[in-house]
């Protein structure tokens, strides 16, 4: 017992990073991922292709790469141009995790905005009702409604992703739970760590099911 | 002076001609229906008329606001400003077959939402507005319901509510009662009556031949992207004798 009265306060300062990098995910992943959802739906084909080839080469690569793209690009590319604009460890992550779960999250709400019947545009088209007002008071919450399943989904992996911090050397719940293994050489510290990811997405399962039936007060 | 005039309108979907020629006009406080079988046009008239639809020719005047702006004939049709259009839809409301009520919104607020945004009316004000709405729809006691605890007959009632309590010129209504069980459509029915007789101008696209009727000033029979009759009600449906329209008409009185 005295090993995880050593191993906690440990792996908790690693698990206060990680919920550091999922807080921040979703707090610029969201809005920038509406935006491009929205950008993807113009009308324009300059402005809709490219943020297609964006969301595909998002999706289409492993995060991993594009963490270290990010990271160590932005450094090589500073170099290069002689002006610094390379990101440090932890910005980086931050960077690379949210314009990577923008892209997740622009294509389900997409979705979501596509799934709401015309025929709510043309009543409050007739309404007199602008374009701005009918996106953000029509539709928008009743996309929330829509897509609160399928983001459930995203949150819960994002807080699994996190791990790939560690691929920077940014000392996440994973990458600390990793250190101790060989100190311990033992593979408890990683059956702990993995009990603190298992807690914090159960914890989100209840939160999310309970959001779902919040919104159910109308159909 | 007719408070909606509409001449010559033309609209295709692409080779398809849905409306090919049509012109007639309505005076404020009067109702007209118009009837015709499925795909004659009505509706996309009603849509084109509401800027629902863009028309491809002839001309549209509104309360005496011209949507389209004079052009050469055979010119693509060139619309007014988008203030005009928008001075033009405020001055008409259109209750939609399938109501599209705001399902995440409450009766009420689905009455005060326009009116509060777009009129500028104080919330307090737009509420009253629509409570006394409500109750003349026969809906006391349902505003804080929400559209999904309603049944057909009652969401028709509010979307018709919906559209009165931004004070239109002209209520257009396309087949209100045809989402609607046989035993619904009376309520409706009765609803749009009290409002012919409180001199609201209507114009109701329906496939309720006694409805129709009853109800109207004047009556529209089209066929075919044409107006092939019009008239008193009294003309059209007993006197015209035009073989389509009576065609059209046994249908309807065989059942």
């Amino acid at each position: 017992m005295s090993d995880l009265s050593n191993l906690l306060p440990i792996l908790w300062g690693g698990f206060c990073t990680t919920l550091a990098i999922f807080g921040l995910t979703l707090l610029f992943s969201i809005p920038l991922g509406l935006l491009i959802a929205v950008l993807k739906m113009s009308k324009w084909r300059v402005v809709r292709y490219p943020v297609s080839f964006y969301i595909s080469v998002m999706r289409g690569t492993p995060l991993l790469l594009q963490i270290v793209a990010i990271y160590f690009g932005s450094y090589y590319l500073s170099e290069y141009a002689g002006v610094d604009f390379s990101f440090d460890r932890f910005p980086a992550v931050i960077v690379a995790f949210s314009i990577n779960y923008a892209a997740y999250f622009a294509e389900i709400f997409r979705g979501g905005i596509q799934s709401v019947p015309k025929g709510q545009y043309e009543a409050a088209y007739m309404l007199g009702m602008t374009r701005t007002q009918t996106f953000f008071r029509i539709i928008l919450p009743q996309v929330v409604k829509r897509v609160v399943p399928a983001s459930a989904n995203e949150v819960i992996t994002l807080v699994k992703d996190t791990s790939l911090a560690q691929v920077i050397a940014v000392t996440e719940l994973f990458a600390l739970a990793k250190k101790q293994q060989a100190a311990y050489a033992s593979i408890y510290p990683l059956f702990v760590a993995g009990v603190f990811y298992y807690v914090a997405n159960l914890l989100l399962s209840v939160l999310f099911a309970y959001l779902e039936r919040k919104l159910n007060y109308y159909k | 002076m007719p408070i909606l005039k509409v001449e010559h309108v033309k609209k295709s979907f692409g080779n398809l001609n849905v409306l090919k020629d049509i012109s007639f006009e309505l005076n404020a406080g009067e109702v007209l229906s118009i009837i015709g079988p499925s795909g004659s046009g009505k509706s996309t008239l009603l849509r084109c008329i509401t800027q629902l639809e863009t028309i491809d020719g002839g001309l549209v005047q509104v309360d005496g606001k011209d949507m389209v702006l004079p052009g050469e004939k055979g010119a693509p049709v060139k619309y007014a400003p988008a203030k005009v259009l928008r001075e033009i839809r405020l001055s008409t409301g259109l209750v939609f077959q399938n109501f599209n009520l705001f399902p995440h919104l409450t009766v009420l607020q689905n009455l005060c939402l326009a009116p509060v945004r777009v009129l500028g009316v104080s919330r307090e004000q737009a509420r009253e507005t629509g409570r006394s709405l409500l109750k003349r729809m026969g809906l006391e006691g349902k505003e804080k319901a929400y559209p999904c605890e309603l049944s057909g007959g009652q969401q028709q009632r509010v979307s018709i509510a919906r559209a009165l309590a931004m004070n239109p010129k002209i209520l257009f209504f396309d087949e209100p009662t045809s989402a609607l069980d046989p035993e619904l459509t009376g309520e409706v029915l009765k609803i749009i009556k009290k409002l012919a007789e409180e001199k609201m101008t209507m114009v109701i696209v329906t496939h309720e031949m006694a409805f129709a009727r009853d109800v109207a000033d004047k009556v529209i029979f089209m066929d075919g992207g044409y107006i092939v009759e019009q008239g008193t009600p009294d003309f059209v449906f007993n006197q015209s004798g035009n073989e389509r329209l009576s065609q059209f008409l046994s249908r309807f009185s065989k059942n």
